[in-house]
């Protein structure tokens, strides 16, 4: 039987593992909730936790054998459940839920996870008694977890901007903050607000398991800024179109081992395979940035005039090099910008070379929004609603995911520095726009959807 | 053809039956060159029924580096145990080295 590889495919496939950090950045496990339903909260609650404990009970083991096996880190393994708004609907008795989200957090702990997403709502048209409930209980409710991801869609192309859920984001941003102060806010770095949210991302923190989906999926998301970097930073000299193939081969290979892993973890679990999350998603290790890619690809500083086509042309060329990798692609497929965990955003950040208004422009071209990022803690909730308004604006009219996920670091001011530890890195405090929106964000009602959505 | 078709195949049922089709892993041993390595390496091999299939070897960027492909089916220990195995044998030796299953590479460089 010969070699039916060459020494320098073996090699190639080592080398982006050791050396560029190539990974799989989670395996998710999506648990559909919907027959937990009860009158009573504490039934609900034990419902939740018996059917997660049972469901993602071999998850974290099945990722750790086939990491071992195939020698490729799996980083995360993680749980997205039915939004819990859907869940709680049925309880009579519940002025909150945050018990609910306790239980999450003791079934994530019990399974040996490190999230669990999902306490979330889908409002962007309005509010039901469930998403009322569960609006109010998302500030108290990640204050009393560790693990708990929460997150809102306030818009859609179709539907418009929800702007009173828009507003009451703004200030459940600014509550999580208070209640989380002692940690920097940490509480809002597992809240997003979302536009045109996906049923089937991966990724923390908004994930959660549709209501499309089947009753358990798993969805991998890939990860590989570095072997990118490795790519764009050994070819200084070739034009635009000969990058672009270049980085589509790495973006192939990158996803042939998401959907490899994908497979394989179904397979051991018997749950069906969903999607391959086709995502550049960057740590705050040094060479694991995308920041550092669009500077290889010869801007001096992320950031600077020529970003914004920069990371076009990345975030296109990995979704087309990764959509012929997969059979199924989903999620948030793109590249993410988050500030506080990718090394060169961060460092960019606080040489003033980016702000606000540029990120915001870039997320018009990647696949999320604003992410991870911190600012005063004295901003105004309406100050920070306008730039969720802003946000979801973004991906109403161009079809397109839009998030935000933004930390009013409590008692910090402009140029202080907040950490989170761990993947979450840590953020210098960046400034916003001190000009008030309060009166625009007070009229309140919905934007109506745009003509872009009238294509039947 | 064959080959392909089974491939397929193995493609349309979701990789169901890699694992009972391919046993194959991929040892690659790295560093610097001396007496005796294919011994070490092939000796724990062959301690614990494993079948080699195919060996190169060659010099990548400095480095002394050898590729077994070698099959499973009929050994006597887990992948997991094997690696362990090498692992410890590599440290012996004074080299690095690892076995991976051959779907990583394959899925990565073959359509």
């Amino acid at each position: 039987m010969p070699i039916t590889f060459t020494p320098e495919e073996i090699m190639e496939t080592i080398r982006m593992v050791r050396a560029e950090k190539l990974d799989i950045r989670t395996i998710t496990l999506g648990i559909s909730l919907r027959d937990c339903g009860d009158s009573a909260i504490k039934t609900v609650a034990r419902k939740i936790y018996d059917k997660i404990t049972r469901q993602a009970e071999r998850l974290v083991r099945v990722g750790e054998d086939i990491s071992r096996e195939y020698g490729i880190p799996i980083i995360n393994k993680r749980i997205a459940v039915t939004p819990i708004a859907l869940v709680g609907e049925g309880c009579q008795d519940a002025e909150d839920y945050v018990l609910l989200a306790q239980t999450l957090d003791e079934a994530a702990k019990a399974v040996g996870v490190n999230f669990i997403g999902g306490f979330s709502a889908l409002v962007h048209k309005g509010f039901t008694k469930g998403d009322e409930i569960l609006l109010a209980s998302i500030a108290p409710g990640l204050a009393a977890t560790e693990r708990v991801c929460a997150s809102v869609n306030v818009a859609t192309t179709k539907a418009g901007i929800n702007m009173d859920a828009v507003y009451r984001m703004g200030r459940i941003i600014k509550e999580t903050a208070e209640l989380t102060k002692e940690a920097g806010g940490v509480g809002c770095a597992r809240l997003v607000v979302f536009c045109n949210v996906p049923e089937d991302n991966p990724f923390m923190a908004g994930a959660f398991h549709g209501i499309g989906e089947p009753e358990t999926v798993i969805n991998v998301g890939v990860s590989g800024p570095g072997v990118v970097y490795h790519v764009v930073k050994e070819n200084p000299d070739v034009d635009f179109g000969t990058l672009a193939t270049m980085i589509k081969h790495t973006a192939f290979k990158v996803t042939r081992m998401g959907e490899l892993v994908g497979r394989e973890a179904a397979k051991r679990l018997q749950v069906p395979f969903g999607i391959v999350d086709l995502s550049l998603a960057p740590t705050p290790a040094i060479g694991d940035s995308v920041a550092d890619i669009l500077e290889a690809m010869g801007l001096e500083k992320v950031g600077g005039h020529g970003t914004t086509a920069a990371l076009a042309l990345l975030n296109d060329a990995v979704k087309k090099g990764g959509a012929m990798a997969s059979s199924y692609v989903g999620g948030l497929s793109g590249a993410f910008i988050p500030v506080s965990e990718d090394a060169g955003m961060m460092k960019a950040a606080e040489a003033g070379a980016l702000g606000i208004d540029k990120l915001e422009a870039m997320t018009c071209v990647c696949s999320v929004g604003l992410d991870m990022i911190a600012v005063p803690g004295d901003t105004p909730a309406e100050t920070i609603a306008a730039l969720i308004a802003d946000e979801a604006a973004i991906g109403m009219i161009n079809k397109k995911t839009t998030a935000v996920r933004i930390i009013p670091a409590p008692g910090k001011k402009v140029g202080e520095r907040v950490e989170f530890g761990g993947l979450l890195g840590s953020a210098p405090v960046m400034p916003l726009h001190p000009y008030s929106a309060e009166a625009f964000i007070k009229r309140g009602g919905r934007i109506p959807a745009p003509l872009v959505a009238l294509n039947n | 053809m064959e080959q392909a078709e089974k491939e397929l195949a193995q493609e349309l049922s979701c990789g169901e039956n890699a694992a009972k089709e391919s046993q194959r892993v991929v040892v690659t041993v790295v560093g610097q060159d001396q007496i005796g390595i294919i011994a070490a390496v092939s000796g724990v091999l062959a301690q614990h029924q494993v079948n080699i299939l195919d060996i190169s070897q060659t010099i990548l960027q400095e480095f002394f580096t050898m590729i077994m492909i070698v099959d499973i089916s009929l050994a006597t220990v887990s992948l997991q145990e094997l690696q362990q195995l090498l692992k410890e044998k590599g440290q012996e030796i004074g080299m690095e080295i690892r076995a991976q299953h051959e779907d990583i590479f394959k899925y990565m460089h073959r359509i």
